[in-house]
């Protein structure tokens, strides 16, 4: 669980607006709503072999191939040992979260949707520099609330970094 | 021919002249504006040229008068206004009118321009200063009519109603040719070319081509629907109608869209033959041009893209490759130079190539350059191939031609080239023969396409591979006949040839062995060893080299719709893109020339020659002498004599691989050099202990290998890979060496491996020789010469200890057989094979050293009692790691004697020994103590 650190100055964080809410092992992430184009019960994956491990596998969009994006992965939920409440390694992600970023889409793999949220741009602070270096890459900013943190996702920050994985490990 | 040439200067002119229209107009209201003016002048200069090079001279002289106006208004010598710009569009007027009796005639219609031209030309004068007041009666006849013309000029006003068709010839112009200068400045001849082709938004096509990609994959889907249903009753029939129907509408739209983004590259090849005219005018040379494959498709943006490319390389040929003809009328030559264009389709993608029969290009010429540009050290150079060498003609401002002349050779050369080429994901090549001419091979993707490609499993995965990049399928048998294993590479034998193999579930990372890294072969080897036996072998072409690729199953054909990737897996070169099959299935399209990157074919085939020469030398078996050993040449730099140090030699059945490591890669730690080398640490030697490893950049390196012990030889350079007959003439006191021997008429030092793996690794042979037949002395080579050349069957199931000491055998003058494991060489001996001494490994797969010595010796048994017999061979066990128990057991097995493998001397001994007529079942002279003593020991 990520302790909610006393927020640092509010930087460049994120402006408000509707939210697009979701869960990664116990973590609840947001993205605004102009981003996702529609949310699917989890579809086939086609494995590719050689792909960076955050690349869950190709998925078929009504004919339109899209790459489905692990976020357990990309987060290190999975390596970093799965919490209490979150599935077992391994098993798919119940949900696609699929998002647009620039000309493509991307498949977001998730365990559970929740509400659009609103959010206000006031309310937007800068993610905790405690968090884990995975997190601080692929968030943009933080929301508190009333149990917990809402961490919102810099969805081109995460994918660029999912995209320099492949080299760093080679 | 000349013909499309036209066309395309119609089509280009017509709208050139549209826009011309409509900035000319914007000039006379905003006469300051310069950018427009340039603009103008640029388009009209280009019309004079093409004109000029199309022989049009009616449109080339009013073209030129027009031109010599605007460039005093570009360079503000004359001042903008209605007088002048009526006159440049009663010029541009004219320009059209020729322009449409052109494409209705295909001549230039008759007429005299001579007072246009004189009203230009008036211009130019007043511009020099004198005349200005002089020409005032002249300019009316002309100005005033283009003045009124000026207003009303609308510029979309070209396509009049009232056009006559292509095929109805221009009446109007035939019938009044001689208009004079502007007097009807829309006539009857509206551009027939833009009617007949359209501009299209290459979005839109895109976007047609995917809607046609869905629509192929959802025929595909009722298909298989439909063939899955074929006893549904009328209802069934009613259904399987409409569907045949739609499947071929479908196939016939799929195909109408791709004809519209695809063209013949013949297309860009029209205006080739006028250019090789001209040049060989221009040059006074006599050129030929042949084109193969006109006809080969491509996409229209990357025949566009490549126009100007193969213009560059065309001319290059005419200019700097075919030689003049007295020049080649003295290298015995035909005095015509001939230039030849191939295009054809080549896994998956288009190669075009520009071959000339002139001189070629002399590397040491490039070298001399490049050193002289500063674009490489002298070192460096001398130390490239011919083939890196020529390299160089790529990089900017690179030209070998000796003169500048007015063809080409201006500083803007195959650099360009090769950037517009590979901006579209292509590939340049060079290849030059002195004296024979010079071949550039451009290989450019055939992207956005339908393709017909095999549809394979690999494990629980499907594949695609096209078609096109296919050239046979070869079904394994359960046996795997015809599967051989060299220096760790798989090759098929097929028609005599060795094809190298690359498994697709290692390469793509699918053979999961608990605890195996995916990319590390040994061990994906190690845990697959066998599968290979099982499967289909595609035969794929890449380049010149062919290459196996082994699956598992190969479903069937198909028609697919390459979708590209992500960019989250763009990276990955062994995929040429991925689509949807039929059930909705994505599955991944495998690229040939990836595949074969990855998988190392090139690797391969160097070891295909190793595998040929140690393949060849087991196959020989009977008498066929001499036998031949391939050496790999190499220089250690180590020059203490005036004419250098000899060349050295080391088997190249033992080389793994040939590395060139940069400077920066070399590390020195712990008192030797290393290098990171596949997720390991790289033990580098020098071959010679004066030689400075960091001196030269890159360092090339001879890399050794068996299981997970490496080590990388520096050298100087590799010099050659011979195939020779290993007699050491000479043995050397220095540890380093085998020996002396003469290859290729000249004394050459055979490296003794050993001493350099020691070296590197202390514990590379994992135990210390036995003391008891080092006492045997090395045993004179000289010595075991007598007794004459013997055969002599090793078998091992490492190919690196074959690789070591096989040499050593021969080095002694005998025959050596390879057996890879104890089976294969009892089956040798089953087939009465005879061998004068066996030395057998212990550690070996399935029939181990010791099964293999009592299983001989039973064999031999049995033989001699149904009389066929013959004494028993002497046996020498060969071990890595030598216990006394290990000992005892080898000669209660049936062994002779019992060496360490790694101790070339022993070895040798040992040989000298049991050849020269020592009783047979007994041991060596030399082993008999310790032996003795150990039998006894564990007894």
């Amino acid at each position: 669980m990520i302790a909610p650190a006393a927020p640092i100055a509010t930087g460049d964080a994120p402006a408000g607006g509707d939210h697009v809410t979701f869960r990664v092992g116990r973590q609840w992430l947001g993205l605004p709503v102009a981003t996702v184009q529609e949310v699917l019960v989890a579809q086939r994956l086609a494995p590719v072999p050689l792909a960076p491990p955050v690349v869950a596998g190709f998925l078929n969009l009504r004919g339109q191939i899209i790459t489905a994006v692990d976020l357990r992965v990309a987060l290190g939920v999975v390596s970093a040992g799965a919490s209490g409440d979150a599935p077992a390694p391994g098993a798919p992600a119940p949900y696609d979260v699929v998002v647009r970023d620039g000309d493509e889409l991307f498949a977001l793999l998730v365990d559970e949707v929740g509400d659009v949220l609103p959010v206000a741009a006031a309310e937007v602070t800068a993610v905790p520099a405690t968090l884990g270096a995975a997190w601080r890459t692929a968030c943009g900013g933080a929301v508190r609330r009333t149990h917990d943190v809402l961490l919102v996702l810099d969805l081109p920050r995460l994918l660029r970094a999912a995209v320099d994985a492949p080299a760093q490990a080679a | 021919m000349d013909d499309e040439l036209l066309r395309d200067f119609l089509t280009e002119s017509t709208e050139n002249l549209q826009q011309l229209d409509c900035d000319v107009v914007a000039l006379e209201r905003n006469p300051g504006d310069r950018e427009l003016l340039r603009g103008i002048f640029r388009t009209v200069h280009t019309i004079k040229g093409t004109c000029g090079f199309l022989g049009l001279e009616r449109l080339e002289h009013v073209a030129h008068a027009a031109e010599n106006v605007l460039v005093l208004l570009r360079d503000g010598d004359l001042a903008v206004d209605a007088a002048v710009i009526g006159d440049v569009l009663a010029a541009l007027d004219v320009i059209r009118l020729v322009l449409a009796g052109l494409e209705s005639t295909g001549e230039e219609p008759a007429g005299d321009d001579t007072a246009l031209v004189a009203a230009l030309d008036r211009w130019v004068a007043v511009a020099e200063g004198g005349e200005a007041i002089a020409a005032p009666e002249a300019t009316p006849d002309i100005a005033p009519v283009a003045a009124v013309e000026l207003a009303p000029v609308p510029v979309p006003n070209t396509p009049v109603p009232a056009t006559p068709g292509p095929d109805t010839p221009a009446a109007p112009i035939a019938a009044a040719p001689p208009a004079p200068a502007p007097p009807e400045p829309e006539p009857a001849a509206a551009p027939a070319a833009a009617d007949a082709s359209l501009r299209v938004n290459v979005a839109l096509l895109d976007r047609l081509m995917n809607m046609v990609g869905e629509l192929v994959l959802t025929r595909n889907q009722l298909l298989q629907a439909a063939s899955a249903a074929p006893d549904a009753g009328d209802a069934g029939a009613a259904f399987l109608a409409p569907v045949q129907q739609l499947n071929r509408v479908t196939t016939d739209l799929q195909e109408a869209v791709m004809k519209t983004r695809m063209q013949p590259v013949g297309a860009a090849w029209t205006k080739l033959p006028r250019l090789i005219r001209d040049l060989a005018a221009g040059t006074g040379k006599a050129l030929d041009l042949e084109m193969h494959g006109a006809t080969t498709e491509l996409d229209r943006q990357v025949l566009q893209a490549i126009q100007d490319p193969l213009t560059h390389m065309v001319r290059n040929a005419a200019d700097h490759g075919v030689e003049a003809p007295a020049a080649r009328r003295a290298a015995g030559k035909t005095e015509r130079g001939l230039i030849t264009l191939n295009a054809y389709h080549e896994g998956g993608h288009v190669v075009v190539e520009v071959i000339d029969d002139g001189a070629g290009i002399d590397p040491a010429r490039v070298r001399r350059k490049a050193v002289e540009r500063g674009l490489a050290s002298a070192d460096a150079v001398a130390a490239m191939s011919d083939a890196q060498a020529l390299r160089f003609v790529f990089e900017p401002g690179f030209s070998t031609a000796a003169a500048v002349t007015s063809v080409s050779g201006r500083g803007v050369g195959m650099d360009v080239v090769k950037s517009n080429i590979e901006r579209i994901g292509g590939t340049v090549d060079l290849t030059s023969r002195l004296g024979h001419g010079c071949t550039v091979r451009v290989r450019i993707p055939l992207t956005l396409a339908i393709v017909p490609a095999l549809v394979v499993r690999v494990g629980a995965h499907a594949f695609a591979v096209p078609q096109v990049g296919v050239v046979e399928l070869v079904r394994l048998d359960g046996a795997a006949r015809g599967v051989e294993e060299v220096g760790g590479a798989r090759f098929l034998r097929l028609r005599d040839t060795l094809l190298p193999l690359v498994r697709l579930a290692d390469v793509l990372g699918l053979a999961p062995a608990p605890g195996a890294l995916p990319n590390d072969r040994d061990a994906a080897d190690a845990c697959v060893e066998g599968l290979v036996a099982e499967g289909t072998v595609v035969v794929c072409q890449v380049g010149a080299a062919r290459f196996g690729a082994v699956v598992d199953e190969v479903y069937d054909t198909q028609e697919i719709v390459v979708k590209p990737v992500g960019r989250l897996v763009k990276h990955l070169e062994v995929f040429a893109g991925c689509t949807i099959l039929g059930d909705g299935q994505v599955i991944m399209i495998l690229d040939p020339s990836g595949l074969a990157e990855r998988g190392r074919v090139a690797d391969a085939e160097a070891a295909a020659t190793a595998a040929r020469a140690a393949l060849g030398a087991a196959a020989l078996a009977a008498d066929a002498e001499p036998q031949t050993t391939t050496l790999l040449l190499f220089d250690t730099g180590a020059a203490d004599s005036p004419e250098g140090a000899a060349p050295r030699a080391v088997p190249l059945a033992m080389v793994s691989r040939l590395e060139e490591v940069s400077r920066d890669q070399l590390e020195y730690a712990d008192g030797r050099w290393v290098v990171q080398y596949r997720d390991m640490l790289l033990p580098v030697v020098p071959a010679d202990p004066a030689l400075d490893v960091a001196a030269r950049d890159p360092r090339p390196l001879i890399v050794f290998r068996d299981g997970d012990r490496a080590m990388g030889l520096a050298v100087d350079a590799i010099r050659d890979i011979v195939d020779t007959e290993l007699r050491l003439e000479r043995r050397s006191t220095d540890p380093a060496l085998l020996g002396v021997a003469v290859v290729g008429g000249r004394a050459t030092e055979v490296v003794d491996i050993q001493y350099f793996l020691r070296q590197a690794r202390e514990d590379w042979f994992a135990a210390r020789p036995l003391d008891i037949l080092a006492t045997d002395g090395p045993g004179a080579p000289g010595a075991a010469a007598p007794a004459g050349p013997r055969r002599v069957l090793l078998v091992d199931d490492s190919q690196f200890f074959l690789g070591l000491i096989a040499p050593v055998v021969r080095s002694v003058g005998h025959h050596v057989v390879t057996s890879i494991n104890g089976a294969e060489a009892l089956e040798r001996l089953d087939r009465e094979e005879r061998f004068d001494l066996i030395l057998s490994d212990i550690d070996m797969p399935q029939v181990d050293g010791f099964e293999f010595a009592r299983r001989t010796r039973a064999l031999e048994r049995a033989r001699a009692e149904s009389g066929a017999g013959h004494p028993p061979t002497p046996m020498i066990a060969l071990t890595g790691r030598s216990t006394p128990v290990d000992e005892a057991r080898a000669y209660d097995a049936g062994f002779d004697a019992f060496l360490t493998k790694f101790d070339r001397d022993a070895v040798l001994g040992a040989l000298a020994t049991h050849l020269s007529g020592v009783p047979l079942g007994g041991v060596p002279t030399g082993g008999v103590p310790a032996g003795a003593a150990v039998l006894e020991a564990v007894a």
